[in-house]
């Protein structure tokens, strides 16, 4: 897609030219195209398993025995649906804005991932593949990814960052519980990008009898869209359980966006609503004028990386630039194509807070509401709690809570100072 | 017709195979690659592969990983590799190069001004191992505009409808990839290589080059029998990450040299 069709599409996305915008939104294109964005950028080796694996999700998508597995597992597996719950006292501290968390972080786990994992689970069940990869950041994939394999009698290797095993050690060992093996990456900046290489690497070694689990919506077509819509499920129960609370749907929706998969899952079913306002929130990490961050969204630029054309954090010759944040999870220097996409035709907000000001709103949600929120979802959090106080009273706003915070709990008490 | 084409014909009109020799740019230290670049041509090189150094190598074995690494560390960027060019230029006016990299280097500086400056520098090629066909459309006519050419990259599980769309885009030559894996992995099916090559060359005129996991005589014979011609690229890099900088050209040349004298006696 040309520049110029881009800005046709901005022009689209404007807020007073609502007319357009009653086309309903359906990225991606068959070429797996979200605009200018997504696409399959990946060795030739990978392109068959690609094809296959899209062709497969073409017809699961359409197999009502296939879409009846995954509800089955989600319900009596997972745990779904997950509570939208309304968190009085944080409502009360923001000024009176009604705040809504829905609670993945209740999810079997303890967090959005298996949404995911259960569903890709059931591709590979199809397409008969023993073995499956992942790559995790802070663990939490990787956990909800050994735990499906173990249920489904798969081996399961995971790749992980040797920075991010040292700070992720409790997921570490609970995968290595789970069966699975967990391989520390060396190479790079050793966290979640160079996890996801060795994780690439593996796959074009071992394609026949591997299936590589992506984690978020990133990576080739059609892996931003299969994540998206096995995630999409807690969009659906989010609006449906906001009409049933409230009569009508949020006025804001806010979540975290490292990768973006439980951000587009939340948004995906509202896009069309364009008058929810929706936000996601980057990792701003020691504030977006130090560099030090993982803000790609607000402070990158298009380019190539892990199979898709997205916006990236590099330098002036085109390297991936080495990203920070507190949380793990967000700690990546690219987002998933389609959040690009929307960034571009206006649809979404991208803000970002800083390491302190989601470290504020994680102790603000233990003492509040008695919630141990994931230091990834304690981001969102953290917007909340600063944008709010501006809002008005009646509006209804949907948090979500992508994870619980018990992976954190080291990482919070080093950062005081306590030893445990 | 390109200096490339005209190389890679040449040498199979006379029963000669090719060999391709990868370095990566900048590796040990930029200082090194120049003169690691006559020396691969003194062994006996055909083409040189230069490798654009990328933080994120997703389909390098170890060894280029390191090479990249290695190189990354003096802060080698996509414009110095192109100043190698032009200086190796000043002395050799017909040894073809061709770059090989990540997309991503290109797209930052923007294919069209890549291509007119890799032009300028005096490179016949470009080899991006994450760009696919479908997706190479534009860099392809700026490179082909400025007498360049975008190699495609066959692989063992690329499908024969997939082959044929390849084919009919591809030019320079075919670049077959020997195994599912990535650089450097060990080579475990020289007939099954055989039988794709023979397969190929039955369906198009260029040449077909087969690249990864070959590093010494054996495998250098075992595929350039069938092959039009192969490509060496981690057992060389081994070489100069393992060398004292001092000694790395005159190791390079002996050990293309071995290459050399394996692919001749084929002919």
């Amino acid at each position: 897609m040309t520049n110029q069709e881009v800005d046709t599409n901005k022009d689209k996305a404007s807020p007073t030219d609502n007319s357009d915008l009653s086309a309903a939104y359906s990225a991606p294109d068959a070429a797996g195209k979200y605009g200018q964005f997504g696409g399959r950028y990946v060795a030739e080796t990978l392109i068959h398993a690609l094809d296959q694996l899209d062709d497969l999700y073409r017809e699961a998508t359409t197999d009502p025995q296939f879409q009846r597995e995954f509800h089955d597992d989600l319900a009596s597996y997972v745990g779904r649906p997950t509570p939208l719950y309304l968190a009085e006292r944080l409502s009360e501290a923001v000024g009176g804005t009604r705040i809504y968390l829905k609670r993945e972080d209740l999810n079997h786990t303890g967090a959005h991932k298996v949404n995911n994992t259960i569903g890709q689970a059931l591709l590979a069940k199809r397409m008969g593949k023993p073995r499956i990869i992942a790559e995790t950041g802070a663990g939490q994939h990787g956990v909800a990814t050994a735990t499906v394999a173990a249920r489904l009698g798969l081996k399961c290797q995971v790749y992980m960052g040797s920075e991010d095993v040292q700070r992720q050690s409790l997921n570490v060992y609970r995968m290595k519980l789970l069966g699975a093996d967990v391989i520390p990456v060396q190479s790079g900046s050793r966290t979640l990008k160079d996890a996801m290489n060795e994780a690439m690497r593996d796959w074009v070694t071992n394609v026949d009898d591997t299936h590589y689990i992506i984690g978020t919506v990133a990576g080739p077509h059609p892996y931003p869209q299969l994540v998206r819509d096995f995630q999409s499920v807690i969009g659906q129960e989010a609006r449906a359980q906001c009409l049933q609370l409230t009569g009508r749907l949020p006025d804001t929706l806010v979540a975290c966006v490292g990768g973006g998969s439980n951000a587009i899952g939340l948004f995906h079913p509202f896009i069309d609503d364009t008058d929810v306002r929706i936000v996601g929130v980057e990792a701003g990490g020691k504030g977006l004028e130090t560099g030090e961050h993982a803000a790609p969204l607000n402070a990158g630029v298009p380019g190539v990386l892990h199979g898709n054309r997205t916006y990236l954090m590099e330098d002036e010759d085109g390297q991936i630039a080495e990203t920070h944040s507190i949380s793990a999870g967000l700690d990546y220097p690219g987002v998933g194509p389609e959040h690009s996409h929307l960034k571009d035709l206006g649809r979404v907000e991208y803000s970002s807070v800083t390491d302190d000001e989601a470290l504020t709103a994680f102790n603000a949600l233990n003492h509040l509401e008695g919630i141990l929120p994931a230091l990834e979802s304690a981001h969102a959090l953290a917007w909340v709690m600063r944008e709010c106080p501006a809002m008005d009273k009646d509006d209804v706003v949907i948090v979500n809570l992508s994870g619980r915070g018990d992976k954190d709990i080291l990482t919070v008490a080093k950062l005081a100072g306590i030893e445990l | 017709m390109s200096r490339l084409e005209d190389r890679l014909n040449g040498l199979k009109a006379s029963g000669k195979r090719a060999l391709v020799t990868f370095i990566t740019a900048g590796d040990p230290n930029p200082s090194c690659t120049v003169s690691a670049m006559h020396a691969l041509v003194a062994g006996g090189a055909d083409v040189i592969e230069l490798g654009v150094p990328f933080s994120d190598p997703e389909a390098e074995g170890p060894a280029i990983q390191a090479s990249s690494e290695r190189a990354l560390a003096h802060g080698v960027t996509l414009l110095q590799v192109l100043k190698h060019v032009e200086e190796f230029r000043k002395d050799d006016a017909t040894t073809p190069i061709v770059l090989m990299g990540y997309l991503n280097s290109v797209l930052r500086m923007g294919e069209a001004i890549y291509a007119e400056a890799a032009l300028k520098a005096g490179v016949d090629g470009l080899i991006m191992v994450n760009l696919p066909p479908e997706e190479a459309g534009l860099l392809q006519s700026e490179l082909l505009a400025r007498d360049q050419n975008l190699i495609f990259l066959i692989a063992p599980t690329t499908t024969s409808e997939r082959t044929q769309k390849i084919l009919d885009t591809a030019s320079g030559f075919v670049y077959y990839v020997s195994l599912k894996g990535t650089t450097g992995a060990a080579l475990i099916d020289p007939a099954g290589v055989k039988l794709k090559v023979t397969a190929l060359k039955a369906r198009t005129a260029l040449p077909v080059l087969v690249g990864f996991g070959i590093k010494d005589r054996e495998s250098a014979q075992a595929i350039g029998e069938s092959a039009d011609g192969v490509v060496v690229g981690s057992a060389l890099v081994r070489t100069m990450g393992d060398s004292a900088v001092d000694e790395i050209d005159a190791k390079l040349t002996a050990q293309v040299a071995q290459l050399r004298d394996a692919l001749d006696a084929l002919s």
